[in-house]
């Protein structure tokens, strides 16, 4: 089966800072990647790429059959088929939960506001919410606003969803309910590339890790293999900093 | 002190309806001109924040041409140099209907956009650029963007210094005296030369100023309570 996204080759410098190196790598539909590695890796820039956040100086993204680096892609069709999820979840402080969720759905896709409302309080539910359609950000937990983020960046029917440290801003007691939602998104199939320095979800959840260093990919397993028996000293290094607390 | 104050010069003659006059000149001159300089100051405020140099380039050269030369040299240029560039048909037609009023109009209002520019400039950039990224992440366009996330945000985090912006608008309404528009300063000052009375003329222009500015302050800030942001704006007497 073709890959849901591929990187050939690519490089990207920020100034003179090379912070993506030679990336190659293909996540397949349905498989979910963790991208792990020290901070100022490249990992968050590796996500931002695929759905044209950043723009790379050379190499090639295909994202769902279209190469996304051409001068003729259309962003909008690649951005709605890509949702993602941000560190600070974003969520628009002038609008209610649900008017966060239907905002993209009625003003991109032009659906009839009955139908966006319908479909975000379906996602409300699904997140675990359905109770706090009203509020506004403002009124609602860390844990609460990352999970109205992902139920609106699920309302426009991604085929693909981005994770940018989704749980890394979290209190430590609020980072599960988030966790859980991704877990079951996972198990539904969708096609997920996350950072994250959650480790517990990677051995759970993931079926490849890819650790990242330097801008480089420096290794790619699945967890069992990546956790038991990292082949890199930098991953060796990496691993027994973040798992000894 | 010898001075006899004679309130009634205010009331008898024409002195009453020239107040009146000049204060609906006033309003409407402000009103025209403030509704231009919001329209200027959101577009080119906005512009001068997004990823296109030509456009963001157009608006500084917008903001530092405009706020850089004096209001009153502003009034001169539109009533006394931009006139004799129109066709002669148009420039006749304009003098009849109130050439100065439009010329005083577009003076303040280019003027103070210039100036709004800026503040509606820092309002957009307080925002985290993470909204933007978040927005345009779901499919929205830059333009989309800025009008459904980006702005409204910003125009409720900048209502005080439009406040302020606006009320200096009103104020400064009355330069346009002298280009000859009958405004209420320009009144205030007919009744002096009139009644040879002026501390009566004076405070009764200066009463207006203050009621008009006082009510403009206070519809604002029930504006800003009205619209506030949930968690964002701290209200005066609210416990966070």
């Amino acid at each position: 089966m073709a890959a849901a996204i591929e990187f050939r080759q690519v490089n990207k410098w920020f100034g003179k800072l090379h912070v993506l190196v030679d990336v190659t790598l293909g996540v397949a539909p349905g498989e979910v990647v963790v991208v792990c590695g020290p901070s100022g890796s490249g990992k968050s820039t590796l996500i931002r790429c695929v759905n044209a956040l950043e723009r790379i100086q050379s190499g090639e993204i295909v994202v769902l059959g279209d190469s996304i680096t051409s001068p003729r892609m259309n962003l909008t069709r690649l951005r709605t088929q890509v949702g993602m999820v941000f560190q600070s979840f974003n969520l628009f402080p002038h609008m209610t939960a649900l008017e966060n969720i239907m905002l993209a759905p009625m003003k991109v896709r032009n659906a009839p506001r009955e139908d966006a409302e319908k479909t975000a309080r379906a996602l409300l539910l699904r997140v675990g919410i359905p109770d706090k359609a009203g509020n506004y950000p403002a009124n609602l937990s860390g844990g609460q606003q990352q999970r109205v983020a992902i139920a609106r960046a699920l309302a426009m029917q991604p085929k693909i969803m981005l994770f940018d440290e989704p749980t890394s801003a979290l209190d430590p007691e609020m980072i599960n309910e988030v966790l859980e939602v991704m877990t079951d998104l996972a198990k539904s199939g969708m096609t997920m590339m996350v950072v994250t320095h959650e480790m517990g979800f990677a051995r759970r959840v993931a079926h490849r890790v890819i650790f990242m260093d330097g801008g480089q990919v420096i290794e790619e397993a699945d967890p069992e293999t990546f956790f038991a028996s990292p082949k890199s000293d930098r991953s060796r290094q990496f691993l027994s900093k973040i798992l000894s607390h | 002190m010898s001075y006899q104050f004679k309130w009634s010069v205010l009331w008898s003659g024409q002195s009453g309806y020239w107040l009146l006059q000049g204060l609906i000149t006033t309003l409407e001159l402000s009103a025209l001109a403030w509704l231009l300089a919001v329209a200027l100051g959101i577009l080119s405020g906005a512009l001068r924040t997004v990823p296109f140099r030509p456009l963001r380039a157009a608006a500084t050269f917008y903001v530092e041409f405009f706020r850089n030369v004096p209001l009153l040299v502003w009034m001169f240029f539109w009533y006394f140099g931009v006139p004799p560039l129109l066709p002669r048909g148009v420039q006749d037609w304009l003098f009849d209907h109130g050439a100065e009023f439009w010329a005083g109009m577009f003076a303040l209002g280019v003027y103070h956009g210039a100036r709004m520019s800026e503040v509606i400039r820092s309002g957009i950039q307080s925002i985290p650029r993470t909204q933007f990224e978040a927005s345009v992440a779901m499919g929205l366009s830059v333009w989309q963007a800025y009008r459904l996330v980006i702005l409204p945000i910003a125009l409720r985090l900048i209502v005080p210094p439009i406040t302020n912006e606006s009320l200096n608008l009103l104020k400064n309404s009355s330069v346009a005296l002298t280009i000859s528009v009958a405004e209420l300063t320009f009144q205030t000052r007919q009744i002096e030369t009139y009644t040879a009375r002026a501390i009566e003329a004076l405070t009764a222009g200066t009463l207006i100023y203050l009621v008009l500015c006082v009510s403009i302050a206070w519809v604002m800030s029930s504006l800003e309570r009205r619209y506030a942001i949930p968690g964002l704006i701290a209200r005066v007497g609210g416990a966070g």
